[in-house]
């Protein structure tokens, strides 16, 4: 490939060869398609011309030929779609034990934190040959996490938790996009995400920064909120008792069971009475507005953490799984 | 039939009476043709303008000729001048407007002082948006996304959504005359069976405009509210959902692109029968793909919004029904391209362009499919693919088959003939300026670029060059029929009231046409474009 | 008799259509059409609603117990027999009972001009609760043993309410306007039996407005009347 003009991104990650596959067919299909109506236009336009054909033959259609270029395109179009389908789905379905690494994307920076405590902005630092997850939120506006070398991508939003993974392949310095508009900035909202060799890697997580785990940070808001006066860690509490909570269903006031992912314990913090776990009363107050995105994370990575030692289990697929999103 | 030159002085409907008041007042659908003739190539033009700003601007990857919030501007003001008030009304306002009376055999649209009050408020959404422009402009892109636009952007958000939500009811007022036109007006014997294909696309589009464009009112009207009350239902912070305002705008904004493309998917049917001297390949398809596209296409809005964060499920019925609407397009593209088959081709202007539709379009419409599959459109999404794939369908589609209407019903309207070497130059300078433009973006666009973007990483410069060069050949293309066009009103050959030899009730009347379209009102015994029983006779003009 | 209504019809007539029967067909045509444009232009609305309803239920209980029942059944009666009274006027228009359609437009005006100011009334009171959206909004439920849940999020049904209730009343005075105009003209002789379609159409106008409001009265207003909802 040309160095300086390059016209292929780089392949870095697992999912790249599949993306590009798909990419590969359609464009063959297409480009022969392209071709053949390029190819018979031009020879029409040159074999029927009015100097040498004067004399049009009536035609006036036929269905055996119309049923033909309905079904043909549409059972070639079934193909890219269950292909399409497929990687959708394993994009959406991250494979367990992941690590997690939380994402906040703010006017015009992205800022990481990994579950170890590390900080990061606009650099995230990532293992080679590890299945990554990013948790992702936003502060303000949407913004999209996008890095070409991996074929991923997912909006960042407000308000809600998205996510997505990769497993990179090859270690390198590879962009990150935003490339949902954000604003005046929105074309320096550029990062970069390193890929390491585990052990370079691990000497780098060592190399400090880190004020506590994620779930250590967590803990110490659990208390200062005073949330553990309710959520106590017996039956006893006003609320839920919330360990091991994560990961499994939970049975709702109304009859209706939700699986308690990210969304739903972030849910739970900013707006306790959409979804009321069953026995318990709707008392609960909002914490909208009181506690940053950074913290909130803090806040669910430790929830998480109750209960379940040193074992993720994933359950969210990148957007919330339904039944939490049509709440009630 | 009458072929012979009509006297020069005939009583048409420019000479019938004159003064700006005769004009401004006027409730002859050809005339609103002309006044919206007007303003949406003045709109045309500013829009072009920031068309080339944007292209100089990324010349470069440093952002140095403009600054990142005035880069912003202008692709946002491009978008919305483009989108809504150059592309929805373009063929339907001005070709739609002149042509449809004339081929259904009325003497005018059913609901004459509609049509001018949709071009006066036409007017009051353009002058609306361009004074929010010229007092500051606005930069939330023109999907105006929340909560960008409803809480951070400090711009003329307000102004530029209360001029779109003006712009839509002309949309509306136009959609419904040709819906009530087409049932009600048509001339004795013109059965929906022998109806103009370019009557049913039309038709197809005016549905989406009825059905569609109220529901982009409603939700810009929300934006306004939000941004003027912080009403909260589109602010997450209050609990809003940002993706429920996608959801509404989609829900117009995606069946827009076919209010867009339908219209000019008729155009294309007329001149290639025309050309071809043959009827349409399978009539009966034709239309009824206009109708399952225009039905289709409100099923498919969630596919703007594969990475937004919606469910998974629901991604793949959007993914599913918008290959779905891949399908009536790709019957069409097939049909023009077998009406042509044992026909007698000539190469005038019209068919140039309608030549240029068909490959454009159908290169538009296959990265359409690139960009239904779930999989790719994770990765393209939001980058110059995207951008690639609509100017292909957008300009090389609908500006060709805008471009190809005026050309072919120029003689008809003005009643003067085009220069035919001219013309066919500009068509060839559209068609290379166009791919030069645009195919870079495809492989700009998979490399990762994202769209929106003021400066880019220096490996993307060689292709955003080329694409800039290729602007300026199109430039050239656009600017050329502008000076000939007017050229012809005083210089061009008169036009016989047939040049082309067409069939079509329009062709039945004098160019220009008399005030009230018909002497007598036709009768339709035959069948459309039924150029086997038409006289064989070649009328040499403007060669 | 006979030779005024065809001289009305006459004056009437748009030279565009080939007859009256066409030109009637034509107009009910394309006010159905129009119709069909509002229904998607409030369905936009009712989407939202639906959206949120389901999302902050408990928000959306507490908000509409504010609502003033009374006011709003009162005024759903109202709006009801205007619709009669304006169904009415258009059967008058038909059979040529000129003095009679005028008697009937007023009450239908009356009955327009009273759920208008009933409906002052309630946002007067809305606005004194501070129950607007914006900056100043405040919400306490009328009940003090039993606060507020969820005020943020009532915020937005209060949103909705007066964007849904706000809309409408803007169709009812456009409504009025037009029925001032089929009014006036009716009086001034413009319709005949031959001749009556811009009664007609207003008619049709006015019925779906008051259709509008018996979806938003049930919607707004009668959620639930039990303290935490379900």
């Amino acid at each position: 490939m040309w160095k300086n003009f390059p016209l292929f991104p780089e392949r870095a990650s697992a999912m790249a060869w599949q993306v590009d596959g798909l990419y590969f067919l359609l464009i063959a299909v297409s480009a022969f398609f392209t071709l053949l109506i390029f190819f018979l236009i031009f020879v029409f336009a040159i074999k029927y011309r009015r100097s040498v054909h004067p004399h049009p033959v009536p035609i006036e259609g036929s269905l055996p030929l119309e049923l033909a270029w309905t079904l043909l395109p549409l059972g070639i179009c079934m193909i890219f779609f269950a292909w399409g389908s497929l990687i959708y789905f394993q994009e959406a379905r991250p494979p367990k034990g992941a690590m997690e690494v939380y994402v906040v994307g703010k006017q015009w920076m992205w800022k990481f934190e990994h579950e170890t405590g590390q900080r990061e902005i606009n650099q995230l630092h990532v293992p080679v040959g590890r299945d990554v997850r990013l948790i992702m939120g936003s502060q303000d506006v949407i913004h999209s996490f996008f890095v070409p070398a991996f074929r991923v991508k997912a909006d960042v939003l407000p308000g809600r938790y998205t996510s997505i993974w990769f497993r990179a392949t090859k270690p390198g310095s590879y962009y990150l996009f935003c490339s949902q508009y954000c604003g005046t900035q929105h074309s320096g909202m550029i990062g970069e995400v390193i890929v390491m060799e585990p052990t370079a890697y691990q000497a780098w997580l060592s190399g400090g920064g880190a004020t506590g785990t994620m779930a250590s940070n967590g803990q110490q808001m659990f208390q200062q909120l005073g949330c553990a006066t309710c959520h106590r860690s017996d039956t006893q509490g006003r609320g839920p008792n919330l360990n091991g909570v994560y990961g499994k269903p939970v049975l709702l006031d109304d009859g209706r069971t939700v699986m308690a992912d990210e969304n739903y314990i972030r849910e739970s913090i900013l707006n306790p009475t959409a979804k009321i776990v069953a026995g318990f009363k709707p008392i609960m107050p909002s914490f909208q507005g009181q506690v940053s995105e950074e913290s909130l994370m803090a806040l669910v990575a430790y929830v998480k953490s109750l209960g379940q030692p040193q074992q993720s289990e994933p359950v969210s697929n990148r957007p919330a799984v339904p039944e939490s999103s049509n709440a009630q | 039939m009458a072929t012979a030159v009509q006297p020069v002085e005939r009583e048409n409907y420019l000479n019938s009476n004159y003064g700006i008041k005769s004009w401004l007042l006027t409730t002859d659908h050809k005339r609103i043709a002309l006044l919206y003739l007007i303003s949406i190539t003045a709109m045309f033009w500013i829009g072009g303008f920031f068309a080339m700003m944007i292209r100089l601007e990324l010349l470069t990857p440093a952002g140095d000729l403009v600054s990142s919030d005035t880069y912003n501007k202008l692709f946002t003001m491009h978008g919305i001048i483009m989108v809504f008030f150059f592309l929805i009304p373009s063929v339907p306002a001005v070709i739609g407007n002149f042509v449809i009376p004339l081929m259904v055999g009325a003497k005018d649209l059913a609901f004459p002082r509609i049509n001018l009050l949709s071009w006066y408020i036409y007017m009051a959404g353009a002058i609306t948006a361009l004074t929010a422009m010229i007092t500051g402009g606005v930069d939330t892109g023109w999907t105006f996304y929340t909560p960008f636009s409803t809480t951070y952007s400090n711009t003329h958000v307000i102004g530029a959504a209360i001029g779109v939500f003006i712009a839509g009811f002309s949309s509306i007022f136009t959609g419904l005359n040709f819906i009530v036109t087409i049932h009600r007006m048509r001339a004795p014997g013109l059965t929906w069976s022998r109806l103009p294909l370019f009557c049913w696309s039309n038709y197809a589009a005016a549905l989406i405009m009825v059905l569609g464009t109220p529901v982009i009112a409603i939700t810009l009207l929300l934006v306004a509210l939000e941004r003027a009350f912080n009403i909260g239902v589109f602010n997450p912070q209050l609990g809003g959902d940002p993706l429920l305002f996608q959801h509404l705008f989609w829900f117009y904004s995606h069946p827009a692109v076919y209010i867009m493309i339908l219209p000019g998917m008729g155009v294309i049917s007329e001149i290639v029968t025309c050309f071809s001297r043959k009827r349409a390949f399978g009539y009966e398809f034709v239309a009824l793909a206009s109708i399952a596209i225009a039905v289709l296409g409100f099923l498919v809005w969630a596919h703007h919004m594969f990475v937004a964060g919606i469910s998974v499920y629901a991604a793949l019925v959007f993914s599913l029904l918008s290959y779905l609407v891949a399908i009536p397009s790709a019957v069409k593209v097939f049909n023009w391209t077998a009406t042509m088959y044992k026909g007698s081709i000539r190469y005038e202007t019209p068919m140039l362009y309608a030549f240029g539709f068909i490959g454009l379009f159908t290169i538009g419409g296959l990265t359409g499919v690139f960009l239904a599959s779930l999989g790719l459109d994770v990765h393209v999404h939001d980058t110059y693919f995207v951008i690639a794939h609509f100017h292909y369908v957008m300009v090389g589609g609908m500006v060709m088959a805008y471009m190809a209407g005026l050309h072919f019903w120029w003689p008809k309207i003005t009643g003067r003939m085009y220069p035919e070497a001219f013309a066919k130059l500009s068509a060839l300078l559209v068609f290379v300026g166009f791919n030069t433009t645009f195919f870079p973006q495809f492989i700009l666009g998979y490399m990762g670029m994202p769209r929106r973007y003021h400066a880019y990483p220096p490996e993307f410069q060689v292709l955003n060059v080329l694409s800039t060069a290729g602007a300026s050949i199109l430039a050239v293309g656009y600017v050329l029929p502008m000076i000939y066009f007017l050229w012809s009103l005083r210089y061009g050959e008169l036009a016989p009231p047939n040049p082309w030899n067409a069939v079509g009730l329009e062709w039945m009347t004098a160019s220009p046409p008399p005030t009230h379209n018909f002497d007598e009102t036709p009768i339709v015994t035959w069948e459309a474009y039924d150029y086997e029983h038409q006289p064989q006779e070649e009328v040499t003009v403007g060669h | 008799m006979a030779t005024s209504d065809i001289q009305v019809a006459e004056h009437a007539f748009q030279h565009h259509f080939a007859d009256m029967e066409q030109q009637r067909e034509t107009s009910t045509f394309g006010m159905w059409m129009f119709l069909l444009t509002e229904i998607m232009f409030f369905g936009g609305l009712f989407c939202a609603y639906l959206v949120y309803r389901a999302s902050y239920y408990q928000a959306f209980v507490e908000g509409s117990q504010k609502m003033n029942i009374w006011l709003g059944a009162t005024n759903t009666a109202v709006l009801i027999c205007s619709s009669l009274t304006m169904a009415l006027a258009v059967r008058c228009a038909q059979l040529g009972k000129r003095k009679l359609m005028g008697w009937l437009l007023i009450f239908t005006m009356i009955f327009g001009f009273a759920f208008l100011g009933i409906k002052a009334k309630e946002y007067t009171e809305h606005w004194e609760n501070h129950e607007f959206p914006g900056p100043h909004f405040h919400f306490q439920t009328g009940d003090p043993q039993h606060p507020a849940t969820d005020p943020v999020h009532t915020e937005i049904y209060f949103s909705l309410y007066w964007a849904m209730t706000g809309l409408h009343a803007l169709h009812m005075i456009i409504g009025i306007g037009l029925v001032t105009w089929i009014l006036l003209a009716g009086m001034a002789g413009a319709y005949s039996p031959i001749y009556y379609s811009p009664v007609e159409n207003v008619g049709l106008y006015w019925h779906f407005v008051d259709l509008v409001w018996i979806y938003l009265f049930p919607l707004l207003y009668l959620i639930s009347k039990k303290h935490g909802g379900a």
